[in-house]
C-alpha cells in the first residue's frame, strides 16, 4: 500500500528513476510513451488523460494501450521498429489500494447477458479452470500447493517480496477456499507499484550504457472471450503468444533454451498451466518437474526465483512488467539475493486475469 | 439501435473484409478502438468486443486516446504493419452509447479529476462553451460564422447512408435552437450514436496484390498536452499542431493548404472543425471561419471540409466517428464517394480527430 502516495506520483517516481538509470531526458530524447491502464481499475473514464505531465510527456506522442504491460512493451518495439521512435518508454502501474471493490469491478469484465448476473467471486472461473487442468491432465492436487509454497519463499530474499513466507504444503492446502478447489494462499494479492521502461534501438541503446537488455522476441494473443467456449485445461493464448514470440527470437527448443523463467503465477495453478502452454514441460509433467526441484532457484530452470505474483504481489495491468522488471535485474547481474549465475536468456509470460484468455510472452537477452 | 456492441463490431469488420476481398484467416493482427468502457459498463471492452471484432486467436491490441480513437486505431494498425511485425491487419472501432440513460453525458463526468472537477458536476459542454467563447473572444468570432458549418455537415450528411443527423438547415435555425450551455446550441453539437466502422491495412508487398487501387497511409501523427486543461490557452489546440507536423513530416507535406485535398476535420461541434482546421495548418490563426462562410470548405469548394458530413450529420459514435472519416477519405480518394464525391480531384486527404480533456490531436494521412 502507498497510502502517502497519488497514482501520478507513483508514476513519477518510477519514471524518474528509469530516466536516471537510461540516462535520458525525457522532454528532448523520447519520442513515443506507452500506458497500460484499464479504466475501471483507475476509477477514471478516459485515463491517457492523466498521464502525461508526471512522464515528463506533455505535448508528446503518448498512448494507453487496455492491455498488461508486455503488450505495451511490443507496441513500443513496434514504434522503433517502424521507425517513428529511437527510444520510446513504456509505464504501467496498479493502485490498488485505491480500489475499495476489485471483485466487484472484475465482476464486469463478465459478459453483461449471460454471465454477470451469476453474482457470484468472479474467481469462479480460475476455480473452474484448475479443476478441469487437474482432471484433464491427471495433475496431484499437492502441486499447485506447491507452486505456491515455493513463489512464496523465493519471494523472502526479494526486496520487492512484501508476501514473502515460509510455509508448507499443509499450511497452503487447509488456507479458506477461495474458490474450490483453489484456496487463498494459492490467489496473488495486489499491491501498488508504478513500472517503467526506457526502450531504445540498437543503434541508440549502444550509445546508452553498457546494461542494455534486448528483446528478442514478442508475441501476444487472445482465445475466445466466452468463458463457456475455451478448452479450459490449457492456457491457448499462451502457446499463441509463445509460439510468435519463439519464432522472432529464432527459439528452437523452449525447454533447453531458457536460464530464467517469470511466468504467469496469478494463481498456483496458472504456472503450471503456463509451463505446459509455454513448453517448458510436456502436457501433465510441469507438477512433477516441480516437485523434483527443476524449478527451484537452483534448480535447472528457475521459474519465478523473484517470488512471482504469489511472492510479491499482483499488479493488474503492470503484472507483465513486473516479471521483466525482475528478469531484466537477473540478466544485469543486478538482482542481489536472488542473483542466479550466469542468466543469458530469460523468458517472460503474463495474463490479463479473469475472465481474459489474452496473455503474452517476451524473449530477453544480454 | 438493437445490435449488441459485439454485432455492431461484426458488422463492420465483414464489410472491411468484403471490401478488401479477405477472410479472416488472412488477416493476422487487430487492432481495436472503443471510448469510455463506462458507456458499455464492461470492464475491459477490449476483451469484450474481441470476437465480433474477429480477434480470437489473434495479436489484440486496443489502443485508447479517447475521442482521438477513432483516427488512432488505424494508425495503430499502421505501427503493426510498418514495424514489419505483420502484413495484414484488420482495424475496427465501435462504439454504442444509447444504453446509458438518461443521457450518454453521465459516463463523461468520470473523465473529470475527482479532487477539482468531479464536485462540480462537471459536463463536457461547459468545457467546451468555455472553449468556444475563448476561441470567438480572441478572434472576434460571430456565432452566425460558426453555425454554417453545422449547416454545411448537416447538409453533406443528406447523402450519408449511415447519417442519423442529415437535414437541410439554414444559420437561423442553428442561431435559434435551444441554448445547451451558452454560446453551445442543440445545433452547434454532435449526437450520441452507435456505431461501428472497419478498415483493413496491409503491407505495399501484399496491397498491390490485393488491389489495383491501394489507398496509402503516408503519415500518422499524435501527440497529448497537460492534463491541467485550465493552464492552457482554449483559443488554439497546439497538440493537433504539433501531431499535424509529425503526420505532414512523414508524408513529405510541406505546406498542407496547398497539399492536402480534402479533409475529414473532427466536427463534434460546429467551432470545433474551425479550431482544428487552424490547427492543421489549413487556415491562419482566426481565419478558418472566413473560408467556411466564403464556401472554400463546401463539397465543391477548393478545400473540401468533412463531405461525409462529419460527426454533425452522420452520428458521433466516438471512436467509429473517428474511423468513419478514414472510410470517407478513403472512399474519396478512390472515386467511391457517389453523392459525396468532392468536385475537384482529390490525391491527399487528412483525417483528424480529437479528445480527452480537450488535449489529444490525432492525424493521419492518405494518399491514392
Amino acid at each position: 500500500m502507498t497510502p502517502g502516495l497519488s497514482t501520478r506520483e507513483l508514476m513519477f517516481e518510477a519514471a524518474s528513476r528509469a530516466y536516471e538509470d537510461a540516462g535520458i531526458d525525457p522532454r528532448k530524447d523520447v519520442h513515443s510513451f506507452v500506458c497500460c491502464t484499464e479504466d475501471f481499475w483507475e476509477g477514471i473514464s478516459i485515463t491517457d488523460e492523466y498521464m502525461p505531465d508526471q512522464l515528463g510527456a506533455v505535448l508528446k506522442p503518448l498512448c494507453t494501450i487496455s492491455s498488461d504491460g508486455i503488450v505495451g512493451l511490443a507496441t513500443a518495439c513496434m514504434h522503433i521498429m517502424s521507425g517513428i521512435a529511437d527510444v520510446a518508454v513504456v509505464e504501467s502501474h496498479c493502485k490498488s489500494s485505491d480500489v475499495l471493490n476489485p471483485d466487484e469491478i472484475s465482476s464486469f469484465a463478465l459478459d453483461p447477458i449471460y454471465d454477470h448476473h451469476v453474482n457470484a467471486d468472479p474467481r469462479f472461473v480460475a476455480g473452474l479452470e484448475m479443476a478441469r487442468y487437474l482432471k484433464e491432465t491427471g495433475t496431484k492436487r499437492d502441486y499447485c500447493a506447491q507452486v505456491a509454497v515455493k513463489n512464496k519463499k523465493n519471494a523472502l530474499l526479494n526486496p520487492r517480496g512484501v508476501h514473502g513466507a515460509n510455509l508448507d504444503k499443509r499450511a497452503v492446502l487447509s488456507s479458506k477456499i477461495a474458490a474450490s478447489p483453489l484456496t487463498e494462499l494459492e490467489v496473488s494479492k495486489t499491491i501498488d507499484a508504478s513500472i517503467v521502461f526506457v526502450l531504445a534501438s540498437a543503434q541508440k541503446a549502444k550509445k546508452l550504457g553498457n546494461h542494455t537488455v534486448w528483446i528478442n522476441g514478442i508475441g501476444w494473443s487472445s482465445d475466445t472471450p466466452w468463458i463457456e467456449d475455451r478448452d479450459m485445461a490449457k492456457a491457448a493464448y499462451a502457446e499463441q503468444s509463445a509460439a510468435r514470440a519463439y519464432k522472432m527470437a529464432g527459439v528452437r527448443n523452449p525447454a533447453t533454451y531458457f536460464d530464467l523463467a517469470e511466468i504467469d503465477d496469478t494463481y498456483s495453478y496458472k504456472e503450471l498451466q503456463s509451463l505446459e502452454a509455454l513448453k517448458l514441460a510436456a502436457k501433465g509433467k510441469a507438477g512433477k518437474m516441480l516437485e523434483s526441484g527443476a524449478f527451484d532457484i537452483d534448480g535447472r530452470l528457475p521459474v519465478n526465483a523473484s517470488g512471482g505474483s504469489l511472492g510479491v504481489g499482483h499488479l493488474l495491468e503492470a503484472t507483465g512488467l513486473h516479471r521483466v522488471l525482475e528478469a531484466v535485474l537477473q540478466l544485469r547481474g543486478q538482482a542481489g539475493r536472488l542473483q542466479i549465475p550466469t542468466v543469458k536468456k530469460a523468458l517472460v509470460q503474463s495474463w490479463r486475469g479473469i475472465p481474459t484468455a489474452t496473455g503474452a510472452v517476451a524473449v530477453l537477452g544480454n | 439501435m438493437l445490435e449488441s456492441p459485439k454485432e455492431l463490431s461484426f458488422e463492420a469488420t465483414r464489410m472491411a473484409l468484403d471490401s478488401a476481398g479477405l477472410e479472416l484467416k488472412d488477416i493476422q493482427s487487430v487492432v481495436s478502438g472503443s471510448a469510455p468502457d463506462a458507456f458499455d459498463g464492461v470492464h475491459m471492452k477490449g476483451e469484450y468486443l474481441l470476437d465480433g471484432m474477429g480477434g480470437i486467436g489473434k495479436p489484440n491490441q486496443r489502443v485508447y486516446v479517447g475521442g482521438g480513437t477513432g483516427v488512432f486505431t488505424p494508425i495503430g494498425g499502421w505501427w503493426n504493419v510498418a514495424s514489419g511485425m505483420y502484413d495484414t491487419c484488420l482495424c475496427v472501432a465501435e462504439e454504442k452509447m444509447s444504453p446509458l440513460h438518461p443521457h450518454p453525458q453521465y459516463a463523461f463526468w468520470s473523465i473529470f479529476d475527482q479532487i477539482l472537477e468531479r464536485p462540480l458536476g462537471t459536463t463536457l459542454l461547459w468545457i467546451f462553451s468555455l472553449e468556444m467563447r475563448r476561441y470567438m473572444h480572441k478572434y472576434g468570432i460571430k456565432e452566425e460564422e460558426i453555425a454554417s458549418v453545422a449547416v454545411k455537415n448537416k447538409g453533406n450528411a443528406v447523402d450519408h447512408p449511415c447519417a442519423q443527423l442529415g437535414a437541410k438547415i439554414t444559420v437561423e435555425d442553428v442561431m435559434n435552437s435551444e441554448p445547451i450551455c451558452w454560446p453551445v446550441k442543440r445545433l452547434d453539437v454532435s449526437p450520441p450514436s452507435d456505431g461501428a466502422a472497419a478498415v483493413v491495412l496491409a503491407s505495399e508487398k501484399v496491397a498491390k496484390k490485393l488491389t489495383d487501387q491501394p489507398v496509402w497511409l503516408d503519415g500518422v501523427g499524435w501527440t497529448l498536452d497537460t492534463t491541467h486543461w485550465t493552464n492552457r490557452d482554449l483559443a488554439y489546440p497546439e497538440y493537433v499542431e504539433r501531431a499535424a507536423w509529425m503526420a505532414y513530416k512523414m508524408a513529405g507535406i510541406k505546406k498542407p493548404r496547398k497539399e492536402i485535398d480534402i479533409a475529414e476535420v473532427y466536427d463534434p461541434f460546429d467551432y470545433k472543425e474551425l479550431h482544428h482546421m487552424e490547427g492543421l495548418q489549413l487556415a491562419g490563426k482566426g481565419e478558418a471561419p472566413k473560408m467556411a462562410v466564403d464556401g472554400v470548405t463546401q463539397r465543391d469548394g477548393d478545400l473540401p471540409v468533412c463531405p461525409s458530413g462529419g460527426l454533425l450529420g452522420v452520428g458521433n459514435p466516438i471512436a467509429a466517428a473517428g474511423m468513419m472519416k478514414i472510410c470517407e477519405v478513403f472512399w474519396q480518394l478512390r472515386g467511391e464517394a457517389g453523392k459525396r464525391q468532392v468536385k475537384k480531384d482529390a490525391r491527399t486527404g487528412l483525417a483528424q480527430a480529437w479528445g480527452d480533456l480537450m488535449q489529444v490531436g490525432t492525424v493521419a494521412v492518405m494518399r491514392s
